[in-house]
């Protein structure tokens, strides 16, 4: 009977919670892509990964900080993991402001893989002014940071398309099909053959938009890989346990009258 | 508190026993009488203390890394899930278990409500157990301000706003619950320190509410009163123990569900950008469980009305043994008051839901008739279909469910009662 009741609660939540609004007319849901990170057993596909660095590198990296990050997450498991002399020589092509020195001085010097990502701008204000007044958001958890993750950023990086009649754009503003309210200041920087990636895959606007996507996911949770693996031992552990738990309940209430 | 005598076996433990009783008390855990018919339902209690233990012991780990500054607050909570040795997992264990904590009592409250365990003589242990409710939401509260991301931030102001409507000095108690004009630095100080003392309190709760628990025993499915010890209970250890195990277990593989596999899924991505005082999030909504006693908050055109009636529907739940006046506890002899309990249970996912949405149109309209339905509930259809109802026949025992009809539930009260 509480069942059955159960069951009626779940129904009737369910029906709620179909009952969606209709979708004002310009939001269009982002593009599913069958990401290799998707799933209990999700992984990066570290070329990609390696690919989209390049394009953040090359493209993303003018306007877009990544605080959080260091040059040193290039080379850890589970990230695109390029080796110690690439991360050294990554690193070493940024100049990196230290200091004070002895003499009270700051100075600059190539980057070390613990540094921190270099950001383009020295602070927000100097990010939004020279960006017509749009602060470019630090990349680094952007991916956690917007609903649909992972697809909607790829659906924004394809989603340029010229306006519909009707539609004026001011200057600096551009139309994207997956943007909400479809006005983005940041203009369409990706075409083909924009970058030229080191292991000959063709730069199509696609394709850039996958790997840097990509790179983006794995930039806001490095330790997916790690995640992932740990959680499918923790619960095969924690079934296992559960098994032997419910025998030994099992021949415990044996010896009394009632069922558990 | 004990039913029986008890002595250590060694001399040690004697003269400590003598000093300080807590052999006798660990004694009386184990052997305390318990009835044998306990379903599912009643595993959550175990589950819950696991839930609060685990959420201090998370807290303490991630309070070692977490600087409680708004400059720095956000990039400390990024250090620990980057730098610090499995940071990730211990913050994604802290922020599922608030989530999984509060979906542990919820079900243990519905339970209570289902079977009756808040009336007679269990009134006081109810009582504790709601201000153990308060005190967890308001350290989940706190405790999803400390991130300082976009929903900390207008969190805190719109539940801190709230106080504002008090009429003459809402205010002046607006500003100096932030200690600044606004929600700011201070704001996330005092929030912290409070983030980190509250658990201590419910943990001090806790022990009343066990303790209160232990004088008349577990109330049961058939909600009858029972003999202790006898042929209707069994030892807490081993049989409840190793149920309660049991339950923690699966209950666990849901958590660590959550944690390894979606650990995002309950929060909101605007918490993801940083706290930025001059950009108000699209819609700003509170954590899931929190979201019933929004819509509340929302279905009231007044701001003073809005608040009077959200705290009115968790303040009405402190008087529920005085508004059911129904004699029979468990909802399984009681068929009509069995219906509403269900309708209850919908209504409150319902609210749950429209808080969700944006409080305009169908939802406002939902919220209002959810938050009506609420508060008849507590107040007409609990005392009326308590006084109305024709109940089921109740057994005699848990021993001996079968009954010939049309008994009078106060006869096997008083039986036991004498006991």
């Amino acid at each position: 009977m509480i069942k059955s009741n159960i069951k009626l609660v779940v129904l009737s939540f369910l029906l709620l919670i179909s009952f969606r609004p209709l979708q004002s007319a310009e939001m269009v849901d982002p593009i599913k892509v069958d990401w290799s990170f998707k799933g209990l057993t999700g992984t990066f596909d570290r070329a990609s990964l390696q690919r989209g660095f390049q394009v953040y590198k090359e493209v993303c990296a003018s306007c877009h900080s990544m605080q959080y990050l260091s040059y040193r997450n290039l080379g850890e498991p589970g990230g695109p993991e390029f080796s110690e002399q690439e991360v050294k020589a990554i690193a070493a092509s940024f100049e990196i402001e230290d200091g004070p020195d002895s003499q009270g001085e700051m100075f600059t010097r190539p980057g070390k893989p613990s540094d921190k990502f270099k950001s383009p701008y020295p602070n927000i204000q100097a990010a939004t002014a020279a960006n017509g007044g749009a602060y470019p958001p630090d990349m680094s958890v952007l991916v956690k940071a917007r609903k649909g993750g992972a697809n909607y950023i790829y659906s924004v990086l394809v989603g340029y398309e010229d306006p519909p009649p009707g539609v004026t754009l001011d200057d600096g503003v551009y139309y994207n099909k997956y943007m909400a309210g479809n006005k983005i200041k940041m203009p369409n920087n990706l075409m083909d053959g924009l970058v030229e990636y080191a292991d000959g895959t063709e730069s199509t606007v696609d394709q850039m938009a996958r790997d840097v996507t990509t790179f983006l996911a794995w930039a806001a949770e490095p330790e997916l890989e790690e995640r992932h693996k740990t959680g499918v031992k923790v619960i095969i552990y924690l079934v296992l346990l559960t098994i032997l738990v419910y025998l030994s309940m099992k021949k415990i209430w044996s010896r009394v009258d009632t069922e558990v | 508190m004990s039913e029986h005598e008890y002595t250590p076996k060694s001399k040690a433990g004697k003269w400590f026993n003598d000093r300080l009783p807590l052999l006798t008390l660990g004694a009386h855990l184990t052997d305390y009488p318990t009835p044998k018919n306990l379903n599912y339902w009643w595993t959550f209690g175990g589950i819950l203390t696991f839930c609060l233990i685990t959420q201090i012991v998370t807290g303490i780990v991630l309070a070692m890394h977490y600087v409680a500054h708004a400059d720095l607050a956000f990039a400390s909570v990024e250090h620990i899930m980057r730098d610090v040795n499995y940071g990730w997992l211990i913050r994604y264990i802290h922020s599922n278990g608030a989530s999984m904590f509060f979906l542990a009592v919820y079900i243990h409250i519905f339970r209570s409500l289902f079977y009756g365990s808040y009336k007679s003589p269990r009134e006081v242990i109810w009582i504790i157990g709601l201000m153990i409710y308060l005190l967890m939401m308001a350290a989940a509260f706190m405790g999803y301000v400390l991130p300082w991301g976009q929903m900390s931030f207008w969190g805190a102001t719109v539940i801190t706003n709230l106080f504002s409507a008090i009429p003459l000095v809402g205010d002046s108690i607006t500003t100096w619950l932030w200690g600044a004009y606004s929600v700011d630095n201070p704001t996330l100080n005092r929030f912290f320190s409070l983030h980190y003392l509250i658990p201590f309190l419910i943990l001090g709760l806790v022990v009343l509410h066990i303790w209160a628990l232990h004088v008349p025993g577990n109330n049961n499915p058939v909600g009858i009163d029972i003999k202790k010890p006898s042929k209707d209970t069994v030892p807490f250890h081993p049989y409840i123990t190793i149920k309660d195990a049991f339950a923690l277990l699966v209950f666990m593989i849901i958590f660590a569900g959550f944690v390894f596999f979606t650990p995002n899924v309950l929060g909101h991505s605007d918490n993801y950008i940083p706290a930025n005082p001059l950009v108000t999030p699209a819609h700003i909504v509170p954590e899931w469980y929190l979201l019933p006693f929004y819509a509340i908050l929302r279905s009231v055109p007044d701001k003073l009305g809005g608040v009077i009636l959200m705290f009115s529907a968790i303040f009405i739940l402190f008087v529920l043994p005085w508004l059911d006046t129904s004699k029979v506890r468990s909802a399984v002899f009681r068929p009509i008051y069995r219906q509403f309990f269900w309708i209850l249970v919908i209504d409150v996912l319902m609210l749950g839901y429209v808080g969700a949405m944006p409080a305009e149109g169908i939802y406002l309209v939902l919220a209002r008739v959810g938050t009506i339905y609420y508060f008849l509930h507590f107040i007409v259809v609990m005392p009326v279909v308590g006084y109305l109802e024709k109940t089921d026949p109740i057994p005699m025992s848990i021993s001996e469910p079968v009954l010939t009809g049309g008994a009078e539930p106060s006869l096997a009260r008083k039986v036991n009662d004498k006991v």
